[in-house]
C-alpha cells in the first residue's frame, strides 16, 4: 500500500517536471512575442539556415591551397598529403619547376570531398604549410558526385 | 422542414469544429506542446507566401501530404477489410459528437435550439457503447493485414479494452446515481445547482474518485502513450503496421478525435459542461448577493466559450502526460484495470450509495 503510494507520488512528480518546462518555457516564448528581451530563453533551438553557430577556432572544414606570393601554390608536390590520407582521397601529378628553389609542382592536385572524411591529417603531413582546412565552408551538399571533386583551381585561394 | 435544416446545419456544425479542433490538436499543439516540453521549438516551417504564424499551417500541410501520397494495400492483406477497418474506427469515433452538448439552447425568434445535435435520453450510454466499438476498426486492421505484428497490436488492443472498459463504465454508476439521467443535457443542467449556496454541484466535488478512475480509464480509451499497447511503437508497431496515406492519417485522426471525445465527456460529466459557475440563464447571481444581468447572447456565448475553454485544458492535460510517462507494461496494465480500477469504482458505487441512503 505504502508502495503504491510511493509510486503515486512518482507519477505526480513526473507531471510536475514537464508542466514545469512547459510553463516556464511558454513564460520566455510570451516575453519574447512580447517584444521584451530576457537573457534565457525559451527553446534551445538554433533555427539553422537563419541562424548559424559559430564556428570554433580549431575546425576542420573545406580545403584550401595556400598560394604562394606570385600566385602559384606553396605546395612543392612531395606527396607527403596523398601518402598520409586514409581514404585516399588526394591525388597528386606532379610536374617540373623551371624555378630551382622549388623543384617541382603539382600539374594536378584533386581532392575527392566526396571521400574526405576531414581528419586533417593532410594538415598535418604538409612540410609547407601549403595545404589548411579553415574556410570556414561546412556546407558541402552537391547534386552530382562529380561536383564534389575539387581540383586546384577550386582549391587555390 | 426547417427542423430537418436545423438539425443538418447542427451536425455541419459539430464536425466543423469537431475536424478543425482534431486537426489542430492532434497535430499542431501536440507538436507544439512536446516541443515546448522539451525546451524545442517545435515545427514552424511551414508558410504560405512567406508568412509562417508559429507553425499554423502546419496541418494544412500535413494533411495535404497524406493525401497525395500512395494508397497502397498489401498484396498479401485481406483488401476489402484491410480497407474497411480504418473508416469504421473512424466512424465510431465521429459519431459520438452527436451527443455532446455544446451549450444550453439559443432563442432565435420564436424558436428555441438546444446545442446539441440530438437531445438523446440515453446520450451518455450512445458515446461509451461507440468508443466501446471503435475498438472494431482496430481489430480488424490488425487481422486483415495479415501480418504477425498487426495482429499481435490488434489483439492487444482487444486485451486493454476489457481490462479497462468495465472499469470506465463502473465509474459511470456513482454518478448517474446521483444525476439520475443518462441524458447528457440533463446532467450538465443538474450540475448548474449549488451545494452549500455556492459550489458549484460538478461531478468533481461530488466524485471525485469516480474522476480518478474515469479519467485513467478514458485515458486508456484513447490508446495513447502511457496506454499505447497496441500501438507500441518502440517494439511490435502496432496494428497500422501495413497502412499509409489517408488510411492512416484516419486512424491518427481517430487518435485525435478520441482526446476530444474523452476531454468533452470528462468535461460534461465531472467539470460543469458548458456551466460557468453560478451563470444562470439571466445572468450571474453571484453566492454573496447581488446579480449581474446579461443579454440572452452574451449568456450563451459565455456557455459555448466555457465549454470548449475546459475541453481544451483536458486535451492540453492529456497531451502533457502522453508527454511525461513511459509506456506501461503489459501485466502492469491488466493490474491497474482489473486490481486498482475495477474494485476502487465498485467501493465508489457502495459508498455513494451509503451517503445517497443517510442524506
Amino acid at each position: 500500500m505504502i508502495k503504491a503510494l510511493e509510486y503515486f507520488i512518482e507519477i505526480i512528480r513526473g507531471v510536475l517536471i514537464t508542466g514545469r518546462h512547459f510553463f516556464v518555457n511558454m513564460f520566455f516564448h510570451t516575453l519574447k512575442v512580447l517584444g521584451i528581451k530576457t537573457k534565457r530563453k525559451g527553446a534551445v533551438t538554433i533555427q539553422y539556415p537563419e541562424e548559424k553557430k559559430e564556428i570554433a577556432a580549431r575546425h576542420r572544414s573545406l580545403h584550401r591551397l595556400v598560394p604562394a606570393e606570385n600566385g602559384k601554390p606553396r605546395c612543392v608536390a612531395c606527396m607527403l598529403c596523398a601518402t598520409v590520407c586514409p581514404s585516399e582521397c588526394i591525388y597528386i601529378e606532379a610536374a617540373e619547376d623551371p624555378e630551382l628553389e622549388m623543384q617541382k609542382y603539382p600539374a594536378k592536385f584533386i581532392i575527392d570531398i566526396g571521400r574526405c572524411c576531414f581528419c586533417g591529417f593532410c594538415v598535418e603531413a604538409c612540410p609547407e604549410d601549403a595545404i589548411r582546412m579553415d574556410t570556414a565552408e561546412v556546407e558541402l551538399a552537391e547534386y552530382t558526385r562529380e561536383n564534389l571533386i575539387y581540383d586546384l583551381d577550386r582549391l587555390l585561394r | 422542414m426547417i427542423e430537418v435544416l436545423i438539425v443538418f446545419i447542427k451536425i455541419i456544425c459539430a464536425l466543423v469544429w469537431f475536424l478543425a479542433l482534431t486537426l489542430y490538436l492532434a497535430d499542431w499543439v501536440e507538436r507544439k506542446q512536446s516541443a515546448v516540453i522539451h525546451d524545442r521549438i517545435g515545427a514552424n516551417r511551414a508558410s504560405i507566401f512567406g508568412i509562417r504564424i508559429i507553425g499554423l499551417f502546419q496541418p494544412i500541410a500535413d494533411a495535404i501530404k497524406m493525401i497525395f501520397k500512395e494508397d497502397f494495400v498489401p498484396p498479401f492483406s485481406r483488401k476489402f477489410i484491410h480497407s474497411l477497418a480504418p473508416f469504421i474506427s473512424y466512424f465510431f469515433v465521429a459519431v459520438t459528437i452527436a451527443a455532446v452538448p455544446f451549450g444550453d439552447s439559443i432563442k432565435i425568434g420564436e424558436r428555441t435550439i438546444t446545442l446539441q445535435v440530438l437531445d438523446f435520453n440515453v446520450g451518455l450510454l450512445f458515446i461509451l457503447a461507440m468508443l466501446s466499438l471503435g475498438i472494431y476498426g482496430i481489430i480488424l486492421s490488425g487481422w486483415a493485414s495479415n501480418n504477425r505484428y498487426s495482429l499481435l497490436g490488434g489483439l492487444r488492443g482487444a486485451a486493454q479494452l476489457i481490462s479497462y472498459e468495465v472499469a470506465l463504465g463502473l465509474s459511470l454508476i456513482g454518478l448517474i446515481m446521483i444525476y439520475p439521467s443518462l441524458q447528457l443535457s440533463t446532467i450538465v443542467r443538474t450540475q448548474g445547482e449549488l451545494l452549500f449556496g455556492f459550489l458549484p454541484k460538478w461531478g468533481i466535488f461530488l466524485q471525485p474518485i469516480g474522476f480518478l478512475v474515469f479519467y485513467f480509464a478514458a485515458i486508456a480509451e484513447t490508446k495513447r502513450v502511457p496506454f499505447d499497447l497496441p500501438e507500441g511503437e518502440s517494439e511490435i508497431i502496432g496494428f497500422w503496421t501495413e497502412y499509409g496515406g489517408l488510411k492512416w492519417g484516419l486512424f491518427m485522426m481517430t487518435d485525435g478525435m478520441e482526446i476530444i471525445v474523452v476531454s468533452a465527456l470528462v468535461t460534461t460529466l465531472f467539470f460543469g459542461g458548458w456551466q460557468v459557475p453560478w451563470l444562470v440563464a439571466e445572468g450571474f447571481h453571484w453566492p454573496w448577493g447581488g446579480e449581474w444581468l446579461l443579454p440572452h447572447w452574451v449568456v450563451v456565448l459565455l456557455q459555448v466559450a466555457a465549454f470548449n475553454l475546459k475541453v481544451i485544458f483536458f486535451c492540453w492535460l492529456q497531451v502533457l502526460i502522453r508527454w511525461t510517462y513511459p509506456r506501461f507494461r503489459y501485466d502492469q496494465l491488466m493490474d491497474l484495470g482489473w486490481k486498482l480500477l475495477i474494485p476502487l469504482s465498485l467501493v465508489n458505487i457502495v459508498g455513494t450509495g451509503i451517503v445517497m441512503s443517510i442524506i
